[in-house]
């Protein structure tokens, strides 16, 4: 054992660090941790779709209801968004302030179309009398769905934050971090609304 | 509309559900409670402002985003909220002692159905969570060699959502009331249908609101032991008790969301008339109870596993050796983990799900005994060729070993799917499940408690009243829950009010006894916290290692500076401190830098607030309540944000002012 | 392995104290429960194997390595032993293999959803022998037992014929019950909406206590019912006797027996509604309500379209389930096509038992 060779030359730098130790930054890690516990929810809300989405209690079924043009222009509108927030990271990469809250900005208004759309769809789902209580299946869609668009509405009031914080602080590390943080958040919306669209618009309207 | 109509309507928008008639003056013991709630409270506030602690109270604690002090108030909470689930566990011994026949006891089903969903509520969520993650908050950092966990102010914040989840639940006490489901609230009986009250709403937001802070002090603790370690120290270096804080941590993180999600779902039936979990229009009422144990089985896990690391620490280190098979530990701690999430259909064999599924999750049951028998093992031949001090961590630690195999044997006897169909829901289930978390999460602690008190307070608690309690609880225990074995099989079930046969009664008088002696156990803990406090310069330990400790914890004074170390350590081998003492470490003299720490903030405690203001608005359908509390916890949330001053240096000065004086008192030991 | 040839274990004399005490679960009168007590005493012997050397071990090596006792070796390094390590690990595995074949064997043997092939330990069941039918509906908070075969039913009370098989069909009015008789059988949950299955039998004639397992409300307690296990005479007299009541259970009587009430006395009905349990188990005892059967039958078939969005009922439900006066919508979907009102029938079949006593 090391115990022998180093017992006469033992000091006390042999059991500590000097200079001031600064562990690697956990956010990331922190905040991809939440993440995956937020995929977790959205995991269950799937499985419940799976498993009470057949369960129509004798009403209408997906392909009464959804309009896939609707739904494709309003993936259309996210994914858009998705690629706006890359663009605005670039620019944050490159330290450019002002065309990084521009694609910022762009990122927002994509996301506010999408909710718009979205809302439009609940609107006329629940105004035809189609809303979440006539049947398990509309109440595990409406949920999955509207879990959904709350993130992307808590996003967009995140991201005016940070568009506001960036404004008056400028790019400095803290902001940075919440950028990658908003990324990360964005395109895991991005993500889980691809498995929406494939399992609950898609495979509905199939079914 | 007339005018009645017109101020009713006024009143509801005003006050929703709530009236009057909401508190339940006319139940004399509530009544007397929150009489004596009052009293105490007065006398305790009273006492604070004599003493003048309440800027010290606000400044040091409750904005405190030190980890060793949110470490501190989670136990403290716990405690609290432990004389509360046993006041509920006193009455409802009593209730069963006394009804049978046309004695219907003292307490109408209305009200026992409450105390018993109360009571597992409580326990569980606000007496053991608090314990287990206040242990974890104390010692993970000063044994992995941290300065605090990776988010402090999160963990300052999680501890308040913890308390608010419990101000919530107690406040079911005096207003309204309390669910009346049992404590996993299965639907339908939980729905809005056959649970119209608030007792369900305060059952859901209670939980809801003390998950948040469960969820994100699961994330912080891991990012801590994942990304904080002192250098050397690699995963196989590390502590046990820091090994199994990170799979406790693991399992909250994969396990707490789906609570979330569920109870989510159960509130959308409640508050919308969604129909997850109806009867009607396609809903499933079995979803959840599918759902609830995926989450409610790791849990259980949650639970025991840092304990499991806490004795392993207690063993080594009274044993005077190295802790026996360190990796096969840690695989154990790990199989453990993750076995955890294939077994929850244990809890309900008898739904009918038929032979080959029911003998799966029977046998992945048993298969968690396998690794936890071997972790028995291990901590058998660490006592082997050891020289045991028999100190109040290691009594409670004994007395752990001793009556967990039992509450184990029991466990793996419920797993045996056709024995469960006898044994599921009678008492026999509810000693075995008493039998594990009292003889593991509840010695735990106080071995915990008992071990790690020196180094939080500076001075060991007093050992004969230490004593006196143990063996209070030890009685107690065996007492209250051998003669629920012996009930179960003779096929009395869980959640009764009322027994027809007077014949049983000798047992419930028996249970009641080992109550009483739980009580005084309690007492004992009490008055040995007091007496340690008036003795306290008697129990003064100056070493900061008073127990000849083996992890980096024991190398800081006791109470640890606010920076834990003036110098990061630097690990070498397993059992980090012990290496440092057998290798003649001296403390280092001079040059001093300064520590970079965080900022104490009131933000943790007003946003844990209004989530609680929120919580009540949306119990009792005060819906401007809820929506202005809500838009101010979102508010303050960003306003929290714009704040970019969150840390400062502690001068190097200071640095060394604290360390000389270290120095000096450890000299003046040595005299 | 029988747990005759473990008579000898002290256990045993546990056990004893505890039959002594009434322990049904350790001396039950029917063939399935009995041997799940076979299991329970089985595998508590078999885990006992590993738990006493455990604690044995404890309590010895406790005393033998304290701290006073000099005498004893002292190796604070020593961590590590392969040997024990191996041990360590597969003295419980073996013992869990061992029980977790058990578990298996025993689980498809006595999967409640099994039909029976013995009479008892010493007897096998004649090919020849219908199971007696029973229906069980757990209700607030009271249990309904209709006899399909007799066409009779009967509240909180419960006959069989002894060594005769028994099929139960259980479901739940409202919220989720355990249907439990200890002397008879483990438990199986009643769920409203859903059916469940139980095969039983009673080896000895006697009055046996059954009661809900699983709590449901504040009538929960009470919620218990006799089981009566009868030789065929007996049971020929007691089928005569309900039939003999005046009281018939149509769908309406239902619906007025489905209101909560506790403590309710034994109630016999001479005749019952045909299908009304098949009409409770799909939540369609209310005449203009859509059977869950139909409803899943539509469903897989894609539903009914935008039609079937109004197809509702709305009822103000004045809360007699309900213990406050909060008055919510509730509603439910409604039938496609009416139910002609059904008179309740007492068909005059059902195999008698008195007579012809099945043969040892």
């Amino acid at each position: 054992m090391s115990t022998h060779t180093m017992q006469a030359t033992t000091t006390a730098d042999d059991f500590i660090v000097r200079e001031d130790h600064h562990p690697e930054n956990g956010t990331l890690l922190g905040f991809w941790l939440y993440l995956m516990s937020d995929c977790l929810i959205f995991a269950v809300l799937f499985a419940v779709f799976a498993v009470l989405g057949g369960n129509y209690a004798a009403g209408p079924a997906p392909k009464d209801l959804f309009e896939l043009e609707l739904v494709a222009v309003n993936t259309a509108m996210l994914l858009f968004s998705s690629i706006t927030y890359g663009f605005a990271m670039l620019e944050m990469q490159r330290n450019r302030i002002r065309p990084t809250l521009l694609w910022l900005g762009v990122t927002g208004l994509f996301g506010l179309a999408f909710l718009g759309i979205e809302l439009y769809e609940f609107h006329h789902l629940i105004h035809i009398g189609a809303g979440p209580q006539r049947s398990a299946f509309l109440s595990a869609f409406f949920t999955l769905v509207g879990t959904h668009g709350l993130h992307v509405t808590f996003g967009i009031i995140w991201l005016v934050t940070l568009m506001v914080q960036v404004g008056r602080h400028g790019l400095n590390t803290a902001n940075r971090r919440r950028l990658n943080c908003l990324s990360l958040f964005w395109h895991f919306l991005d993500v889980i609304w691809i498995g929406v669209f494939t399992f609950v618009y898609l495979m509905g309207v199939l079914r | 509309m007339t005018a009645m109509q017109e101020r009713s309507t006024l009143m509801q928008s005003l006050f929703g559900r709530l009236s009057w008639d909401s508190i339940p003056y006319h139940e004399p013991i509530i009544v007397w409670t929150f009489v004596g709630t009052i009293v105490l409270g007065m006398a305790v506030l009273g006492w604070i402002t004599k003493q003048r602690a309440w800027g010290m109270l606000w400044r040091d604690w409750f904005c405190s985003i030190d980890h060793k002090k949110i470490g501190v108030m989670y136990i403290v909470l716990g405690l609290i909220m432990l004389l509360r689930g046993f006041a509920d566990a006193v009455m409802m011994r009593a209730q069963q002692a006394m009804a049978f026949g046309d004695a219907m006891g003292y307490l109408p089903p209305h009200h026992y159905d409450q105390i018993f969903t109360a009571h597992g509520v409580i326990m569980i969520f606000f007496v053991a969570m608090p314990f287990v993650t206040g242990l974890m908050n104390y010692v993970v950092p000063l044994q992995i060699g941290a300065r605090d966990v990776a988010f402090p102010f999160l963990n300052n914040f999680s501890f308040w959502m913890t308390a608010a989840g419990a101000a919530l639940v107690m406040t079911s006490l005096f207003i309204g009331e309390f669910a009346m489901t049992g404590w996993l609230s299965y639907p339908p009986l939980s729905g809005i249908d056959y649970s119209p009250g608030v007792g369900v709403d305060y059952y859901i937001w209670a939980l809801q609101i003390a998950g948040v802070g469960t969820l994100l002090s699961g994330v912080n603790l891991l990012v801590t032991i994942v990304k904080m370690r002192a250098p050397g120290m690699t995963l196989m270096k590390m502590p046990v008790f820091a090994w199994t804080s990170l799979c406790t941590n693991v399992l909250i993180v994969a396990a707490f969301p789906i609570l979330t999600a569920v109870l989510a779902l159960l509130s959308l039936d409640r508050y919308v008339g969604t129909n997850f979990f109806t009867n009607d229009f396609g809903g499933n009422a079995m979803m959840y109870v599918n759902l609830i144990w995926i989450w409610g089985h790791p849990e259980v896990y949650i639970l025991i596993l840092p304990l499991f690391g806490v004795f392993s620490e207690i063993v080594s280190t009274f044993s005077g050796k190295r802790l026996f098979g360190y990796s096969s530990m840690v695989y154990a701690t790990v199989c453990i983990t993750i076995l955890s999430y294939i077994v929850w259909l244990h809890h309900f064999f008898t739904m009918g799900s038929g032979a080959s599924v029911n003998s799966f999750f029977g046998i992945t049951t048993m298969i968690i005994s396998i690794p936890t028998g071997a972790k028995m093992f291990n901590w058998l031949f660490t006592m082997y060729r050891g020289k045991i001090r028999f100190d109040l961590p290691m009594l409670w630690t004994m007395g752990f070993m001793l009556t967990f195999v039992g509450g184990g044997m029991t466990g793996v006897l419920l797993a045996v799917p056709p024995a469960d169909f006898v044994l599921h829901n009678s008492l026999f289930l509810i000693a075995h499940f008493h039998h594990v978390i009292i003889g593991g999460v509840v010695f735990g602690t106080f071995a915990g408690i008992n071990f790690w008190f020196p180094k939080v307070a500076g001075f060991k608690l007093d050992e004969f009243w230490g004593k006196v309690s143990f063996w209070c609880w030890i009685v107690g225990f065996y007492l209250a829950f051998m003669p629920l074995y012996v009930l179960g099989l003779m096929g009395v079930t869980r959640r009764m009010s009322h027994f027809s046969d007077p014949d049983l009664r000798i047992w419930f008088l028996i249970a009641a006894v080992g109550a009483f002696f739980v009580g005084l156990g309690i007492l004992a803990f009490i008055v040995q916290l007091v007496v340690s406090i008036r003795r306290r310069h008697e129990l003064r330990d100056e070493s900061g290692d008073p127990w000849n400790g083996r992890t980096l914890e024991w190398s800081t004074s006791s109470p640890p500076p606010a920076y834990n170390f003036a110098f990061t350590p630097r690990v070498h081998a397993l059992d980090a401190w012990w290496d440092m003492k057998t290798r003649g470490y001296r403390r280092p003299q001079s040059d001093f830098v300064p520590v970079h720490i965080p900022k104490n903030t009131a933000a943790g405690i007003v946003l844990a607030g209004l989530s609680v203001v929120c919580g009540f608005g949306l119990i009792w359908h005060i819906w401007w309540l809820a929506a202005a509390a809500f838009i101010a916890l979102v508010g303050g949330a960003i306003y929290h944000s714009f704040n970019y001053d969150r840390d400062y240096h502690i001068p190097a000065d200071e640095v060394s002012r604290v360390e000389q004086a270290r120095t000096q008192q450890l000299a003046a030991l040595q005299g | 392995m029988s747990v005759r040839t473990l008579r000898h274990a002290p256990l045993l004399l546990l056990l004893l104290l505890l039959t002594g005490c009434k322990a049904v679960v350790l001396s039950p009168s029917g063939d399935i429960a009995a041997q799940q007590r076979d299991l329970i005493v089985i595998s508590t012997i078999l885990m006992l194997l590993i738990v006493v050397p455990v604690m044995v071990m404890t309590g010895w090596f406790a005393w033998r390595y304290r701290h006073s006792n000099d005498k004893a070796t002292y190796a604070p390094e020593w961590d590590h032993s392969t040997q024990f390590e191996l041990v360590i690990w597969t003295a419980p595995l073996l013992i869990i293999i061992a029980l977790g074949a058990l578990t298996w064997i025993g689980t498809h043997l006595l999967d409640p959803y099994r039909p029976l092939g013995r009479i008892d330990a010493q007897r096998e069941l004649p090919a020849d022998v219908k199971p007696l039918r029973v229906q069980v509906v757990a209700m607030d908070w009271k249990w309904l037992f209709v006899y399909p075969d007799y066409g009779i039913a009967s509240v909180n009370e419960m006959a069989a014929p002894v060594d005769v098989p028994i099929e139960f069909d259980i479901t739940a009015s409202t919220v989720m019950n355990s249907f439990f008789v200890p002397a008879l059988a483990g438990q199986i949950y009643a769920m409203p909406g859903m059916q469940t299955k139980l095969h039983a039998i009673i080896n000895a004639a006697g009055d046996y206590e059954g009661f809900s397992a699983n709590y449901s409300g504040h009538g929960f307690s009470h919620m218990r019912f006799r089981f009566a296990g009868m030789s065929g005479a007996d049971f020929d007299a007691w089928v005569d006797t309900v039939r003999g009541s005046e009281l018939a259970l149509s769908r309406d009587e239902y619906l007025r027996l489905e209101q909560p009430s506790e403590r309710e006395p034994v109630r016999h009905y001479g005749s019952a509604a045909p299908d009304l349990f098949d009409a409770v188990v799909n939540l369609c005892v209310e005449p203009n309500k859509m059977c869950m059967h139909d409803m899943m039958a539509i469903d897989e078939n894609g539903g009914l379209g935008m039609a079937g969005i109004y197809n509702v009922k709305h009822l103000s439900y004045d809360g007699e389930r309900r213990r406050d006066s909060v008055a919510l919508d509730d509603a439910y979907v409604l039938s496609m096509c009416a139910v002609a009102p059904e008179a309740p029938i007492s068909p005059a079949g059902g195999t008698r038992y008195g007579a012809a006593r099945l043969e040892p």
